[in-house]
């Protein structure tokens, strides 16, 4: 194998491998996103509803402080290391793992985004007459809107991210390329790079444009 | 399958010689532990805890200036929190690799990206800190007659203590995890073990010892930070 030279061409080069393999890396992102989509999507149905009505009920703090806690000291790695200890289903062995990732961050804001409503606000929407349910959907979850989605933010960047790890456990996606220097050379391990990146950036972008898109009806003046 | 990663020679699985525990791979081989504590796994702990030390402190010291700058000049918050926030996003291993043409497959790279992923939370929680201290104190602190800088290090720091180890605690405690991805371009830290162990053969007993210390290293970590955070602000012991 021949050395690869560390230095500013490798960038070029990237540019060039990019250019040169399109369909490679756009397999490559499809798989990426499957993995990192389907995590997200299991993430988002187990830790979205616990949030919101633990917020919502304001009881099990101690649970949502954990859990973040807990999640946080849970390195990538390691939780794919140990899902493929257990069974060899690469494809869900690796979601489990990135599942487990993604649920602290969007759990503890979507709790700590309705519980941090302001008091005084849900006093008022019940004064009004408001039940429950509509004081949740109607007060309640557009408040903490902003919490919400930096949970949801979190949570997908550190799929994107473990994804990625997630190759060297046969996860498949951009990781491939970029654990496999051998095949594809710093040029084409760069150019993953810049994808995976790109990838990342885009899914953020999204998530603060659906913000805004589904905030918009609520606000009066920004 | 891409499990072989580098050329990195014939591949001698490392339980080859080892107890009947060792040779047979099962879930979890004490002896193995005893045996290749020193020569494993010990000087792994501690290649993670210097990587993490030293990327932590960094950042402190980025963010903590960055932090006072834009507490002083708030034209400089967006700028900067959006700078964080862009390497933030970026996902660990690509930055990591993204460094290699520039820094090698160095420390420097590994070091470089880790403190990269400290900015933005301590930056915030400093600044948010700072910024929540009563403008009511920080008024009768200069009446009293203290300078910008004396209100600064004896009201306003103090104040902000809680809110800036708590930052300090999420990024240590993320850090300690994101050096386990180190072992792909250096071999040092906890990943290397984990990351033999998936690569060469899947050798339990290596992947859960590193992976359980670098779980108790991270959660070992966070409580010394809350005593620290305990020992730093003895007047909120009292409320």
């Amino acid at each position: 194998m021949i050395a690869d030279t560390f230095s500013w061409g490798t960038f070029p080069d990237a540019i060039r491998f990019i250019w040169n393999h399109p369909h490679l890396l756009f397999d490559k992102s499809v798989e990426h996103l499957q993995l990192s989509g389907t995590a997200l999507a299991i993430a988002l149905l187990l830790a979205l509803p616990i949030g919101v009505v633990l917020g919502h009920y304001r009881r099990g703090s101690f649970l949502a402080i954990s859990v973040s806690n807990v999640g946080r000291a849970l390195p990538s790695l390691v939780l794919i290391a140990f899902f493929l200890l257990v069974s060899t289903n690469f494809f869900w062995d690796n979601t489990a793992a990135l599942v487990i990732l993604a649920v602290p961050p969007i759990l503890t804001n979507a709790y700590f985004g309705i519980e941090g409503v302001d008091r005084s606000v849900v006093e008022s929407a019940r004064g009004m007459g408001m039940t429950g349910r509509q004081i949740l959907v109607q007060v309640e979850l557009p408040l903490a809107a902003p919490l919400i989605f930096a949970g949801i933010r979190i949570g997908a960047v550190f799929v994107i991210a473990t994804a990625t790890i997630a190759a060297i456990a046969g996860g498949g996606g951009l990781g491939d390329i970029i654990v496999n220097q051998a095949t594809y050379r710093l040029s084409g391990v760069v150019a993953a790079s810049l994808v995976v990146s790109l990838l990342a950036f885009a899914i953020a972008g999204i998530l603060a444009l659906a913000r805004k898109l589904l905030q918009r009806p609520y606000v009066v003046a920004d | 399958m891409s499990l072989i990663l580098f050329d990195q020679g014939p591949v001698i699985p490392n339980f080859g010689q080892g107890s009947k525990c060792e040779t047979e791979n099962h879930a979890f081989c004490w002896g193995w532990v005893r045996d290749h504590w020193s020569d494993t796994l010990q000087p792994a702990l501690l290649q993670h805890v210097k990587l993490a030390v030293i990327a932590v402190a960094i950042g402190f010291v980025l963010s903590f200036a960055a932090a006072l700058v834009a507490y002083r000049y708030r034209r400089a918050d967006q700028p900067i929190g959006l700078f964080s926030d862009f390497l933030y996003t970026i996902p660990s291993l690509a930055l990591f690799q993204l460094l290699v043409p520039l820094t090698g497959l160095t420390v420097t790279t590994v070091e470089v990206a880790l403190t990269s992923y400290t900015l933005l939370i301590m930056y915030r929680n400093i600044l948010e800190g700072l910024r929540g201290v009563p403008p009511e104190v920080k008024e009768s602190a200069r009446g009293m007659g203290l300078s910008r800088l004396q209100t600064l290090v004896r009201v306003e720091l103090p104040l902000a203590t809680p809110s800036i180890i708590a930052g300090v605690r999420i990024a240590t405690v993320s850090t300690i995890s994101i050096a386990t991805v180190a072992a792909f371009v250096i071999p040092e830290g906890l990943g290397r073990p984990i990351f033999i162990g998936i690569t060469q053969d899947i050798f339990k007993t290596e992947i859960i010892a590193a992976g359980v210390l670098a779980i108790l290293l991270a959660l070992g970590a966070d409580a010394i930070l809350v005593a620290v955070g305990r020992a730093l602000t003895p007047w909120r012991a009292a409320g």
